[in-house]
């Protein structure tokens, strides 16, 4: 019997020929410029569509910032960049005391976190230093380099004595003059900006150095010598150091500073001036009257 | 005239800028088959150290990368018919030739064999007072060359100077920078059917390509297919295709006449199907593989399953001798080699110093044709093959495509054309004007 359903009819040979639009797209495809643009062009394209669809809402921004922030740790927190402990070096037990206050750093701490430059100029601005390197050092030490003021004068204000350095620069304060008996004292308003001068005549002084007692600048302009017995020595304003030579010469010669002299006036140069203590004045004033009498 | 002088000039200056831009497609539109192939130039130098292979006149500057075949269809005669179909079996070629090479090609150069091709004999002269033959000279002669009137309806293809002759002397190739009296030139002009060619220009316009030049397939199958020697002393290229057979005659490498007959292959194969009762493509089939013109004793025994698909047992399983088969095919081609005998007669081929016939093209396959041809042309027939050029694919090496190796060869060095030399001047005073603009034009 003849099978009933129809043999399958031989397809009709497809026309090989291309269709106009697939041979415009072949031929589009072979353009040098055109085929950069789908290869790289496309790819890019869709990365920015999927990135810029996903990062519209906000919680996934959100998430992406938390994700970041603990990479950011998870690195931070390695034990390599831990620091420990603090080390002052250069300085003594009172100001690694001062830079231990004034950096609050509570240990261990992540080496990231710490702002380096912002402790030096913490630990440089105390009065007592005058340069300080922080740096994080080997085995998560936290160096801190100090190098001290130089106190060179005691300056009295007041009733405080304070430690003044070479530029005149505050360098911490002392009890009492018996804690550093090495340093000269200085006193009055403007003594510690003309602290090279005080300290001029300090050398100058140092025949008569058992004597002195210090320094007080007057109306901020010219210098008193203050010894012992409550002598005074008044300076002028130039030439103070010649001045100091000239009653040094009369001391030696005449042991000027030995006899009761209350203030010997250099103010004027050409003319050194002597005030006697009052016994003085009224002992010598007995003998004229003696010495006229007879 | 002008028109055409224009357009062609127009081809020519494309053809430039595509071998700049080192990329151009040939297109061989024939009656059975299209094929397509895609050339890079890149210099003269490129292979020779490599390869150890001299200049081949040419030919090593250009390097053939992509080759496409294809069924044509909508061509009848070596002309288009069905523009449609055409177009796409125009496509399909340059598609694939272009998949083949993996560049894009705009620019093609088109043979085709149809459209009526017809030789004159054109000759100019001009005085050129004992003065030096300067290009403006030859542009001058070959302006005062006497054009025929050969029809409104019909477009030079070629127009090629073929011999300079300063006063006695004649058969001068270059006749530059000599000194005489009186310079004249030969020229051989050949013109086709307009519109053939504008429908040609149409197809390969809506496959979005360009057309930088033209040529007539008998003219390229002879640059292929014919030896330097031959082209020299004389020959005749017959270019047996599907649909139209082309002449084409040579002389001191000039082609010097053109013709075609409107038969070939295609009209064997159809007497094949008439003849045996079979369809188109079982006759096409037959006839490649049994066909033949010189019948013999053991071809009565030889039978052909000529098969079918009617159900009918009695058709389905018919048989031909080999020998009915041949005696169905050579009244055919005798019938185009007389043809092509009288076109030959007609054109005084039996006066150049030398005969040579060669055939090629596709239908020149048939076994046997070389000894029947020899029987109606003459004794110097051989076949031909087309050169062979750096990169063609071993299947396109065959007789039948020699019109589209021809074509890279005229693609690679075309010959100059008149449309090549300035037309002089003083031809056309009146339109100094319209020169002034023109040269605004192109200049800003």
């Amino acid at each position: 019997m003849r099978p009933l359903s129809a043999p399958p009819r031989p397809r009709a040979i497809k026309d090989p020929a291309p269709s106009k639009w697939g041979y415009r797209w072949q031929r589009m495809m072979l353009t040098p410029g055109f085929r950069i643009a789908v290869r790289v062009g496309t790819p890019m394209i869709l990365i920015a569509v999927i990135v810029g669809t996903w990062t519209a809402k906000p919680e996934n921004r959100a998430l992406f910032a938390d994700h970041v922030a603990q990479a950011k740790a998870a690195v931070q927190q390695r034990p390599e960049f831990m620091v420990t402990d603090m080390q002052v070096t250069g300085a003594d037990a009172a100001i690694i005391a001062d830079v231990q206050r004034v950096l609050p750093v509570t240990f261990p701490v992540s080496s990231f976190d710490l702002d380096l430059e912002d402790m030096r100029a913490t630990v440089a601005a105390l009065n007592a230093v005058q340069e300080a390197t922080v740096r994080v050092g080997e085995g998560g030490a936290l160096v801190v380099e100090v190098t001290p003021r130089q106190p060179v004068a005691i300056w009295r204000a007041g009733q405080t004595l304070k430690l003044i350095d070479a530029n005149g620069v505050f360098a911490g304060v002392i009890e009492s003059r018996a804690d550093r008996r090495d340093l000269p004292l200085i006193a009055g308003d403007g003594a510690q900006t003309n602290i090279d001068e005080a300290l001029a005549l300090f050398r100058a002084a140092s025949p008569i150095a058992t004597r002195v007692r210090g320094l007080v600048r007057m109306g901020e302009r010219r210098w008193d010598m203050v010894l012992d017995r409550g002598q005074r020595i008044l300076l002028p304003e130039e030439g103070a150091r010649a001045a100091i030579d000239r009653v040094i010469a009369l001391n030696d010669a005449q042991d000027l500073l030995k006899r009761d002299v209350a203030v010997v006036d250099m103010r004027n140069p050409a003319r050194a001036t002597l005030r006697m203590t009052t016994e003085a004045a009224n002992a010598m004033r007995r003998v004229s009257d003696t010495g006229t009498g007879e | 005239m002008r028109d055409l002088y224009d357009s062609q000039r127009a081809m020519r200056n494309m053809r430039k800028a595509a071998m700049q831009r080192g990329v151009i497609a040939i297109l061989d539109v024939g009656t059975s088959k299209i094929a397509c192939l895609v050339l890079r130039f890149d210099g003269p130098e490129r292979f020779r150290d490599s390869d150890g292979i001299g200049s081949l006149a040419g030919q090593s500057s250009f390097r053939v990368i992509g080759a496409a075949t294809t069924r044509s269809r909508g061509v009848r005669f070596g002309e288009v018919d069905a523009m449609q179909e055409t177009e796409r079996a125009i496509r399909t070629a340059v598609q694939a030739a272009q998949k083949m090479a993996n560049v894009r090609v705009d620019h093609v150069i088109a043979c085709f064999s149809g459209a009526r091709p017809r030789s004159y004999g054109l000759d100019g002269a001009v005085d050129i007072a004992g003065g030096v033959v300067t290009d403006g000279d030859i542009g001058r002669v070959m302006a005062a060359a006497e054009v025929p009137d050969y029809g409104a309806d019909r477009h030079v293809l070629h127009a090629q100077p073929v011999n300079f002759a300063l006063d006695h002397r004649s058969g001068m190739a270059d006749p530059r920078g000599q000194i005489g009296n009186q310079l004249t030139t030969d020229m051989h002009m050949l013109t086709v059917d307009a519109t053939v060619i504008q429908n040609l220009f149409f197809c390969i316009r809506r496959c979005d390509l360009e057309l930088a030049g033209l040529a007539s397939s008998a003219y390229v199958a002879g640059i292929s297919s014919l030896v330097e020697d031959e082209q020299e002393l004389g020959s005749a290229c017959i270019d047996l295709g599907g649909g139209s057979t082309g002449i084409s005659v040579f002389m001191k490498k000039h082609m010097i006449y053109a013709d075609a007959v409107r038969m070939g292959g295609d009209h064997v194969t159809g007497d094949i199907s008439m003849g045996l009762q079979v369809p188109m493509a079982t006759a096409e089939r037959i006839k490649t593989f049994y066909g033949g013109v010189m019948a013999t004793g053991m071809d009565d025994r030889e039978m052909i399953e000529i098969g079918g698909d009617t159900g009918d047992w009695e058709r389905d399983r018919r048989t031909v001798s080999r020998a009915e088969l041949i005696g169905i095919m050579r009244p055919r081609i005798e019938e185009i080699l007389e043809e092509v005998r009288v076109r030959l007669d007609a054109a005084g081929f039996e006066y150049l110093p030398s005969q040579q016939i060669v055939l090629t093209g596709g239908a020149s396959q048939i076994p046997g044709l070389d000894g029947l041809a020899a029987k109606i042309l003459g004794q110097q027939v051989r076949l031909g093959r087309p050169l062979r050029v750096q990169g063609l694919p071993q299947a396109a090496t065959g007789p039948a495509f020699s019109g589209a190796v021809g074509l890279t060869l005229f693609a690679a060095n075309p010959q100059d054309e008149w449309w090549d030399f300035d037309i002089p001047a003083d031809t056309y005073p009146a339109r100094s004007l319209k020169r002034a603009v023109k040269w605004f034009k192109d200049n800003w």
